[in-house]
């Protein structure tokens, strides 16, 4: 099944509280798949600098060492936080040069997003239990995404858990499979992008990575995902000023959005948008099948 | 009926309380549920003659398996309102998601929004009235029963349906394989007309002259492997390989 929600402040009324209202949400969709979870959270606390969520998992990692490493590798400043076993490197130089330097010298770490606003965390167990571990409930913003995973088509590993961020602060929860993501897979690498998982939900961020890199906006990016993108899908989409939703053309998966004037929130089931302030008043609706949605801050 | 409606707060009481006492219950008790916050199965496995309003919207299954009494969702649901509907009646004010009437065997569900994809998918004898808009694949291999659509029908309507009788008033973006329209008579106006006034408001006044009715061609369900080709043409002419 797997369960996604997604939360964009459209208003500075709730960005104060976004980890919260995201925490109640994702905890609410915790039993459509207990058995990883993962959330991103864009803001706008170092808007001049480029972080990278680095995952660790049983890894003993000294983190001095390699911030010094990729400083000299960017030739910019870096530094970083532990955050358990995932670290935050924060730098003024190149984000995606960074982020293929981390996935290339710190054997067995997985970098999960890079960007001027995304930080994104995921864990093996139940939502509630990684979202308190990673202190989702502090987390100031403008938007964030978040997914609970039944694991289908890869492994249940916090590698293979959502979400998923290839490139700058473009990050994406999926319900769904997807059939062709191996040729899809080839094709994209051959065309710039790295893939770090098996997992069919990472070809498709990379997708959108690739054609956002190659000048698309996220609309006409989702446009080119209904035509290249073959299986089951509900997606919701972060990017740096921006959200946006896609359901294929048969709509299997489950989605539900509400608006107010404050905030959109979408997510699988409707009880998990029940929670937020000001739900009752807010107009409901379900996404069309292959109708491309989208938010931005800037609008 | 009595005249106390007993009330269950989905804030407080467990809806497998509230659902046990609808089991228990005798005819002719109401009950009000309140707080349901899009809760799963809501109401569900009604067989006494009982009403039951619920305000707020429900989750998955909402009133499934219903029997006999009346429920009334003030509020939105989520997939499978209504499944497999055996007599009684199901309303709801606002939208329903995917499947709504789903193998509904008997009994009336009216739907005041829009209904989403599927709806009326297999059914066999519910008559489903929806206010505003249907889904696409909606009437998928409907077997008996009506569907009456007082806005518009998406993609692929009545997709192999047998013998159900489906009536839009506003546009049918494409009918599925084996889906043709059909004439107009006098018996399906009266048809309409009657399942217009049961479904009262939520009908929004439509008349019944509006309507145009959709069934099935009867060109696919009394299938042999000797007629594959005929049967492949068919589904190429009514478009139904598209997808």
């Amino acid at each position: 099944m797997c369960g996604i929600v997604g939360l964009f402040c459209k208003t500075p009324t709730h960005r104060h509280e976004l980890g919260r209202l995201t925490e109640v949400m994702l905890g609410e969709m915790g039993d459509r798949g207990p058995d990883s979870a993962g959330f991103a959270v864009y803001d706008a606390d170092t808007p001049d600098r480029i972080r990278i969520t680095v995952l660790a998992e049983g890894l003993s990692v000294d983190w001095g060492p390699v911030a010094a490493d990729l400083e000299a590798a960017l030739a910019a400043e870096v530094t970083v936080r532990a955050v358990h076993d995932h670290a935050v490197f924060s730098t003024d130089g190149d984000g995606r040069t960074a982020r293929q330097w981390l996935i290339d010298n710190v054997a067995g770490a997985t970098v999960l997003a890079y960007g001027s606003q995304i930080e994104l965390y995921k864990a093996v167990g139940y939502p509630d239990q990684v979202a308190e571990r990673y202190d989702l409930a502090s987390r100031t913003g403008t938007h964030a995404l978040a997914h609970t995973r039944m694991a289908t088509e890869s492994a249940i590993t916090t590698a293979g858990s959502h979400p998923f961020a290839t490139g700058a602060d473009t990050c994406l929860v999926h319900n769904g499979s997807l059939s062709n993501h191996n040729r899809l897979r080839r094709f994209l690498e051959a065309h710039g992008e790295s893939f770090q998982t098996e997992n069919d939900s990472e070809v498709a961020a990379g997708y959108l990575s690739w054609r956002i890199r190659s000048g698309d906006t996220i609309s006409e990016a989702l446009e080119g995902a209904l035509g290249d993108l073959d299986g089951f899908y509900t997606f919701a989409i972060g990017v740096a000023d921006g959200f946006a939703i896609l359901r294929d053309p048969i709509a299997c998966k489950p989605a539900v959005v509400a608006e107010t004037d404050d905030w959109v929130a979408m997510s699988s089931e409707y009880r998990a948008i029940a929670r937020l302030p000001g739900a009752l008043d807010a107009e409901v609706w379900e996404p069309e099948p292959a109708r491309i949605y989208t938010w931005s801050l800037a609008a | 009926m009595s005249a106390a409606v007993r009330t269950f707060d989905l804030a407080e009481s467990s809806r497998r309380k509230l659902n046990q006492a609808l089991h228990d219950a005798a005819d002719g008790e109401s009950f009000e549920v309140v707080n349901p916050r899009g809760a799963h199965a809501v109401a569900c496995g009604i067989t006494a003659d009982i009403d039951v309003v619920v305000r707020g919207s429900v989750g998955y299954y909402g009133a499934g398996m219903h029997q006999r009494g009346r429920v009334l969702i003030e509020g939105n649901a989520s997939t499978g309102l209504a499944e497999n509907i055996m007599s009684g009646e199901v309303r709801i004010s606002g939208n329903a998601t995917m499947s709504a009437g789903a193998t509904g065997c008997g009994g009336l569900l009216v739907v005041g929004g829009n209904a989403g994809a599927r709806c009326g998918i297999s059914m066999k004898g519910v008559d489903i009235v929806v206010g505003g808009n249907v889904g696409h694949m909606s009437a998928f291999m409907a077997q008996a029963g009506n569907l009456v659509v007082c806005g518009d029908a998406a993609a692929d309507l009545g997709d192999s349906i047998y013998e159900a009788q489906i009536f839009v008033r506003g546009e049918v973006e494409s009918l599925g394989a084996d889906c043709v329209r059909k004439e107009m008579r006098p018996e399906h106006v009266e048809t309409v007309a009657g399942l217009l006034a049961a479904a009262g408001e939520a009908a929004h006044g439509a008349d019944p002259g509006d309507f145009r009715r959709y069934g099935s061609a009867r060109r696919l369900y009394n299938f042999t492997i000797d007629d594959v080709d005929a049967a492949q043409a068919a589904v190429r002419a009514e478009g139904g390989d598209r997808r």
